[in-house]
């Protein structure tokens, strides 16, 4: 049978996007393979796993969960969102990497989207907080205690940053400062060979 | 994993939903957060022809709070029932009973009606509407609306009466009048999130020299459909609720049970549960409403 296409229009990281897709198209599926947006993993497709998290108007959703067409006209942040422009790791990002908190990186879009909405409701969550809030997403390798841990880092480096300079867009130098790049796990990753 | 073909829809309003659902016939679905139709269409056990997206329409989603009672919207998000401090305030147990429900991505997406339609046997917020003896709104193009009370609605696992061409409107929760008054939601389930292999949920008003005044019970996956106990506790009113007394409760309530046996509990473990979890939550609940008014819960034995 012939399917009908349905033109999607999002804002994807800022950015809008279109695309043309069928009806039963996953939102996670529209990301990937439409809008090439490959950062967003594809784990079970039926709401277990929780690698396809994005935030859909800020908040925490599974797209896999989603048809892309239920989600035209609405704002969306990927994984590929919480980078800076210049592809530069953020805070969370790189406690991720510091504390070991991935091995082979499936779960890893899905659960620095789950940490980043968990840490622009609540900068400082007790660790049954953040275990809550990654309660939706499943990790193999880990056992999970490094991705508290990371999630914990990025939390004390984000308010050791806060005093010093009060507007957000101020966060970038003194990030840079309190993480150093190539001393923050990039040189002992293992999880990149 | 992906679903049959269909095509979709947007509805602008109640009336534009109903007649299109009316036009399409009885393969077409509601679709509001679609996080219990979405995995089902995955698994391809449920193929519809049509998806009709309810979750914009803003007459469907609001948690209206009036002196004797809560209206909800059909598709009012999970999280806005979460985060609705007045209903906090009035109905706690609607609190309680979402701390178990899903993850924060699925209560985000998920809707107080897309539960209560899907009617898995261990789902919370069916349980917690037989609990409070909620009322169903429903409406059609064909019939117009009808009103339902929740242990009317459910009549097997993942089976309710509603109809094809309805909608589920809104919710109806009563509110107990009592000053006095404490609800408590507790279950067991493999892992946090899972849908429960028992769960249990109590309200309970205390008189002001600490005799229960109203009190009722509701007990999930132990039955095809959400449980209402409200005889069993009966027995409390008027009376001091005793840790007897609500040992009693709880094994009249097992005696009548016949839960399934399947590969994670056989049915001896679900009673040991029920059992278990209805002195939690009644003991639970009788200390909420002791708190009410400062005054010590001092009624246990």
């Amino acid at each position: 049978m012939s399917e009908r296409s349905y033109c999607v229009t999002l804002t994807v990281n800022g950015l809008e996007r279109t695309g043309n897709c069928s009806a039963r198209t996953s939102l996670v599926d529209f990301l990937r393979e439409t809008l090439r947006l490959t950062g967003t993993h594809v784990g079970c497709e039926h709401g277990i796993c929780g690698a396809c998290s994005i935030m859909l108007d800020g908040r925490p959703v599974r797209s896999c969960l989603m048809f892309a067409v239920q989600a035209d006209g609405h704002s969306l942040t990927t994984v590929e969102g919480l980078s800076q422009p210049d592809g530069q790791m953020s805070i969370l990002q790189d406690s991720f990497c510091e504390t070991h908190g991935l091995q082979c990186g499936y779960c890893t879009p899905g659960m620095l989207i789950a940490a980043q909405a968990l840490l622009d409701r609540n900068p400082n969550p007790d660790e049954h907080t953040i275990r809550d809030a990654i309660g939706g997403n499943l990790c193999r390798c880990t056992g999970y205690q490094q991705i508290v841990d990371a999630i914990q880092l990025a939390a004390s480096r984000l308010a050791a940053d806060r005093p010093a300079a009060n507007q957000p867009a101020a966060n970038q130098p003194a990030r840079a400062q309190s993480a150093p790049a190539g001393t923050t796990g990039h040189d002992k990753a293992s999880h990149r060979s | 994993m992906k679903p049959a073909p269909f095509e979709y829809q947007r509805a602008q309003s109640i009336e534009h939903a109903l007649g299109l659902l009316a036009e399409y016939g009885p393969e077409a679905k509601l679709i509001a957060g679609g996080q219990s139709l979405t995995p089902m269409m995955a698994m391809r056990l449920v193929r519809p022809t049509w998806l009709i997206d309810i979750a914009g329409i803003d007459a469907l989603s609001h948690v209206t709070i009036m002196d004797h009672e809560v209206r909800v919207g059909g598709a009012t998000p999970q999280y806005v029932l979460e985060e609705h401090a007045e209903l906090g305030q009035c109905l706690p147990i609607i609190g309680q009973a979402l701390a178990w429900v899903g993850h924060i991505q699925t209560r985000n997406r998920g809707t107080i009606g897309g539960s209560m339609v899907h009617a898995d046997p261990s789902a919370e917020l069916p349980l917690v509407s037989v609990l409070l003896d909620a009322r169903l709104i429903l409406q059609s193009a064909r019939a117009g609306r009808r009103e339902l009370l929740a242990r009317e609605f459910f009549n097997g696992p993942m089976s309710t009466v509603i109809e094809p061409d309805e909608c589920l409107i809104e919710i109806v929760l009563p509110r107990w009048r009592a000053s006095r008054c404490g609800s408590a939601f507790d279950e067991v389930a493999i892992r946090h999130g899972d849908f429960a292999l028992v769960s249990a949920c109590a309200q309970m008003a205390l008189d002001a020299e600490g005799r229960c005044q109203q009190a009722a019970l509701a007990l999930g996956g132990a039955d095809n459909i959400p449980l209402d106990c409200s005889a069993e506790v009966t027995a409390l009113i008027g009376q001091l609720p005793t840790e007897d007394a609500i040992d009693g409760i709880a094994r009249s309530v097992v005696a009548r049970l016949s839960p399934p046996t399947d590969l994670h509990a056989s049915a001896d473990y679900r009673r040991a549960l029920a059992r278990t979890l209805c002195v939690r939550v009644l003991r639970s609940a009788l200390a909420r409403a002791g708190e009410r008014t400062g005054t010590p819960a001092g009624q246990m034995a």
